[in-house]
């Protein structure tokens, strides 16, 4: 199971990104491999600013169903819209270009709260 | 939870294994799509030891058939099999299955996993004409191995001419080494190949001698995930989404299976549906644009009012979009009418088409 040691985490299997004020914003190898073949991506909250915790979108795969939840408040500034055409991006790279969405984080203090990667591990049983 | 004969086998292959009708059944093994495409493509092999499997016998065998069932038995000959559903007393469809005439006054019938105790009491409780019954359905498992390639890469496992068995039909016979095995030409797939039913000892060399023979052919073990989505693209109805206690077989579509050339349960009411028409019917639709309908979803019309419900729905692997079925109003059911699919917070138009989904 791939968790690169340089991201955050979150226990709904996101991963986060920092580059300054902007997060960039997955779901994890982990999440992936449960899901299994994904086949949809819906992200309708480019623009829309929210609060951690918020769902800000749905992966779906052949059999599930899944919200997606914002790690940390800011405003959607952009979707992967590749995503779109090629969901299946999120399987086969999903740190890379599988990346979901990049929010522009109103209080970084909340990035003190997500999980290390050594924790995430731990959370999974890696 | 029960397990197959072949539960360990799966296990040691990598399934995921979840529990579904009582049974612990593996969904996937590689992946759903990957799966999805080799039945399509060449050939897989499920195991769907789960179903049920009643033998109806003695003389008066075909008469409790008949009372029970909505499609005429009496029209099957020895080797032939048929589908059929089960009515109940109030309009609705008690479970959906094959009937199968091994020999005069004897019938096997095959229902889904999770209407096997109630299939049994209902049948039971409309016995009184005095047939046999036995409940066989912990002593068969059955592997369906459906694919195009099917018949190339299974021949050499029986001496009986796989290519001589039309579809709906079925032999008995030598195959991988076991006697006695009824090899069906039937599926849930669309695309060809048999389904198989042998004694839970022998589930184990058959399923490893179909391997060994299906190796050059591309063979891969086919998980539940992927039965549903072959089954959706063919339209198929699965019992407990898209019929049930509370939907008619008329509703459903099922009326090529509802003969009314005889009597059966709640034939009187079901023949004055037929005649004088529903009010509801299920029928399949496209979305027209991204998303994918789920089971559970609301119909909604232009003005975003509930006009029925999703029954099944998934991505087509095939297609690479949205596809379902479900019940609508019966002015809707024309095909090209148009309806919406209301997936969270929007409403996303769909259009009635003609099944299958998957033309091969």
């Amino acid at each position: 199971m791939n968790i690169p040691a340089e991201l955050k985490y979150t226990k709904d299997h996101e991963w986060v990104s920092i580059d300054g004020d902007v997060a960039t914003i997955g779901i994890t190898d982990f999440a992936q491999s449960e899901l299994g073949d994904i086949v949809y991506v819906e992200v309708e909250t480019v623009d829309e600013t929210l609060e951690a915790e918020e769902i800000f979108g749905t992966v779906e795969a052949v059999k599930t169903v899944s919200d997606l939840f914002l790690p940390l408040s800011g405003e959607i500034i952009e979707f992967n819209e590749a995503l779109e055409d090629a969901p299946e991006t999120v399987n086969s790279d999903p740190y890379g270009a599988g990346w979901m969405i990049k929010v522009k984080c109103s209080d970084l203090s909340q990035v003190e709260g997500l999980m290390s990667a050594d924790d995430y591990k731990a959370l999974i049983g890696a | 939870m029960k397990n197959t004969a072949l539960t360990e086998t799966h296990i040691a292959l990598g399934a995921k294994m979840v529990p579904f009708a009582g049974y612990n059944m593996p969904v996937q093994y590689e992946g759903v799509n990957i799966e999805h495409e080799t039945v399509r493509n060449a050939v897989g092999v499920f195991d769907v030891s789960h179903m049920g499997e009643f033998l109806i016998e003695g003389e008066h065998a075909l008469a409790l058939i008949q009372k029970v069932s909505t499609n005429d038995a009496s029209k099957l000959t020895i080797g032939k099999a048929q589908y059929s559903c089960m009515p109940n007393d109030n309009g609705g469809i008690v479970d959906d299955l094959i009937i199968y005439k091994i020999k005069d006054e004897q019938y096997l019938l095959v229902v889904n996993a999770s209407n096997i105790e109630k299939d049994w009491n209902w049948i039971q409780s409309k016995n009184d004409v005095g047939a046999e019954m036995r409940n066989l359905s912990d002593e068969y498992s059955l592997l369906a191995i459906q694919g195009p390639k099917a018949i190339e890469a299974m021949q050499s496992l029986t001496s009986h001419d796989l290519s001589a068995i039309k579809f709906y039909a079925f032999e008995i016979g030598n195959f991988a080494g076991i006697e006695n095995v009824i090899i069906s030409a039937t599926g849930y797939t669309g695309s060809g190949g048999f389904e198989i039913y042998v004694k839970n000892d022998d589930a184990q060399q058959v399923w490893d001698k179909v391997f060994e023979a299906g190796a050059d052919f591309g063979i891969k073990p086919i998980g539940l995930a992927a039965r549903d989505t072959l089954r959706l693209e063919m339209g198929y109805c699965l019992y407990g989404n898209d019929i049930d206690d509370t939907t008619s077989p008329i509703e459903a579509g099922l009326g090529w299976i509802t003969k009314f050339t005889k009597d059966f349960t709640n034939s009187e009411a079901l023949k004055a549906q037929k005649e004088n028409g529903v009010t509801r019917k299920l029928v399949a639709f496209e979305l027209d644009e991204r998303g994918i309908p789920r089971q559970g979803y609301d119909i909604v019309d232009a003005g975003g009012n509930k006009i029925g419900n999703v029954t099944s729905g998934t991505m087509s692997p095939t297609l690479g979009k949205g596809i379902g079925l479900g019940y609508v109003p019966t002015e809707l059911s024309a095909l090209d009418s148009k309806i919406h699919i209301q997936i969270r917070k929007n409403a996303i138009p769909a259009t009635v088409v003609k099944l299958p989904f998957y033309k091969a």
